[in-house]
């Protein structure tokens, strides 16, 4: 463009210069935040859900042989709870915002301005990440005050499996959305990756105490390895090898969900 | 510069868009539209006005052929045009939970040199709804906030999609005088309508699109003259087609009669009116509901419509003629 256009757009100074991508985002994940608090659904099954499940997990301790698997409660409860913050307050909720946002035409606005796609998508899960992970901080340390767990032998595991755990949850949702017609289905797709990960995931029944066999293929869940790292923060007891397995299965879980949203995630409703 | 001004800020050449179902909404369309160009997208319902919009905001690949904004493929090269264009949607695409400053916020962080938002929204008369939550506005003040939200960044080209669809009397001439206002500072607009007088009020230049392709396109007296004017009366009692005046000679290029009513279509309305009145006269007859009309936008809409339909149900026009 030649700078004898710039009089035709308008006599007054422009107010704001070029956007970046994270004023876009940040612009994007405040109105969700907003939206994020005006929605008590949302709210009570994000919040009050991970908080409250963790409970019957330690109910269910009493029947296992933990210290014969080198456990604690702690070390049983905190890694589940985390993983029930993720499901509710990440995967489920974010399943509901991108469907509810394409339903709302709100997705193809955004495509017709200067969002990128993946802002788009990014900006949106951004309140529910920062949601999940500020409940994760506050169970690890709620557990820590009340289950006598000590401080982490490996945080850094617990750090790398928490932020595999985030980003996995949301790029999942965008996969389930995709394969999600109605605000009103939307309550319904994330039940089968919440039920499997809960029951095969190490949530309710810790991998070391399964049949090896089980417990070999319900290390290639999604969410196994999450959990896995941040147990295995806890107890110490996980090898380079096993650690960095688990990190490679999250790392392909994501890059085959980022795939599948490019491939599959529908912008707008059907017609 | 002077040849700024004929720069072609859209450009679409045999353009098509296949929807997964296999349907061809869009059929192979091609027109220009030049800096600070009005230009209307006229149709019915269906016509694939909305389908073809799409692929110039970039949010669909087309089937075939080409479509440049500003130089730039739209869809590819989303990052060089996005901050040029302005787009207001058909419908929607707000969340119903927020408010209108907050939309407005949200909206003004992800636009390159946004106005404030107070501003464009006290321009479509939206300033005393601030406070008010989408979900609450009435259909007209949604199509006013969209048409706000497409001004934030003072674009360079401006997509509105039925922009006045769904408003009162006064909302449409204010959105009127908005969109002229625009056109006076330099800004390329295309629009698509399917109100005539929306289109002849407005657009520098027009194309009446109808199942997929462009059946007329042009300025509005360019497209209007291309129609026939019509004449049309009751035959007098005891008369008939064939005791009129030879048709052909009076510049009547054809006719059809539905009952007593005869429907002359020409293109030299005065020649051929001045001779049926001149045969009326001398035959001492009267031409009860007569009729003369020059050639309208209305008329140019209607036939092609009309041809289309005819095609349909040929059997029953060739009957009307027969009798």
């Amino acid at each position: 463009m030649s700078p004898t256009d710039a009089p035709a757009r308008g006599k007054r100074p422009a107010t704001s210069a070029t956007t970046t991508p994270t004023g876009r985002m940040t612009a994007l994940a405040r109105a969700e935040l907003t939206l994020l608090g005006r929605n008590k659904g949302t709210v009570f099954a994000a919040l009050f859900v991970p908080l409250v499940l963790p409970f019957s997990v330690r109910a269910g301790a009493k029947e296992m042989d933990l210290a014969g698997a080198g456990l604690t409660t702690g070390t049983l409860v905190l890694p589940a709870a985390i993983g029930f913050s993720l499901l509710f307050a990440v995967y489920s909720a974010l399943v509901g915002v991108f469907v509810v946002r394409r339903e709302e035409l709100v997705l193809k606005r955004l495509r017709t301005g200067e969002l990128r796609d993946v802002e788009i998508l990014g900006g949106s899960a951004l309140p529910a990440v920062l949601s999940g992970l500020v409940q994760c901080l506050l169970l690890a340390v709620g557990c820590a005050a009340l289950l006598d767990l000590s401080a982490p032998s490996a945080p850094h595991l617990a750090v790398v499996g928490l932020l595999l755990g985030l980003v996995l949850c949301a790029a999942l949702a965008a996969v389930t959305a995709s394969f999600t017609r109605t605000g009103e289905s939307a309550q319904v797709t994330p039940l089968p990756f919440l039920f499997v990960s809960m029951a095969g995931s190490g949530l309710f029944f810790p991998l070391e105490m399964m049949p090896d066999r089980l417990a070999s293929v319900c290390e290639l869940l999604p969410l196994t390895p999450v959990i896995t790292l941040v147990r295995g923060a806890w107890t110490g007891d996980l090898s380079a090898y096993e650690s960095l397995g688990a990190v490679l299965t999250a790392v392909a879980w994501t890059v085959l969900a980022v795939f599948a949203v490019r491939r599959w995630f529908r912008w707008e409703p059907r017609h | 510069m002077p040849t700024n001004e004929h720069e072609h800020v859209i450009e679409v050449t045999d353009l098509r868009r296949v929807y997964g179902g296999g349907f061809e909404a869009v059929r192979g369309i091609d027109f220009s539209v030049r800096r600070g160009e009005v230009f209307a997208l006229l149709g019915t319902n269906g016509a694939g006005k909305t389908s073809t919009v799409e692929l110039l905001e970039g949010l669909a690949a087309p089937a075939g052929g080409r479509v440049r904004v500003l130089g730039h493929d739209p869809y590819t090269e989303r990052a060089a045009v996005r901050p040029r264009t302005g787009v207001m949607l058909q419908e929607g695409g707000f969340p119903s939970e927020l408010t209108v400053a907050e939309t407005a916020r949200m909206w003004a962080g992800c636009v390159s040199g946004a106005r404030p938002p107070a501003e464009v929204l006290a321009l479509v008369g939206l300033e005393a709804k601030t406070g008010t939550r989408v979900k609450q506005l009435s259909g007209g003040q949604r199509r006013r906030l969209d048409l706000a939200l497409a001004l934030l960044g003072e674009p360079e080209v401006l997509f509105l999609d039925e922009p006045s669809t769904g408003l009162d009397a006064e909302g449409r001439r204010d959105t009127w005088e908005l969109v002229s206002g625009l056109r006076e500072a330099g800004t390329t607009v295309l629009l698509t309508t399917h109100y005539l007088e929306e289109a002849e009020n407005l657009a520098d230049r027009l194309a009446i699109m109808h199942e997929g392709r462009i059946a007329a396109t042009g300025t509005p007296a360019e497209v209007t003259a291309a129609q026939p004017s019509h004449i049309s009366f009751e035959l007098p009692t005891g008369y008939f087609v064939g005791d009129l005046p030879p048709l052909a000679e009076l510049g009547v290029s054809d006719h059809d009669t539905d009952g007593r009513t005869v429907r002359l279509r020409t293109r030299e309305l005065q020649r051929a009116a001045t001779g049926l009145l001149v045969w009326a006269g001398q035959a001492g007859v009267e031409l009860r509901r007569l009729d003369v009309r020059s050639a309208s936008l209305e008329e140019a809409f209607l036939s092609i419509a009309r041809e289309v339909s005819a095609r349909a149900d040929a059997p029953t026009t060739k009957k009307e003629y027969a009798a």
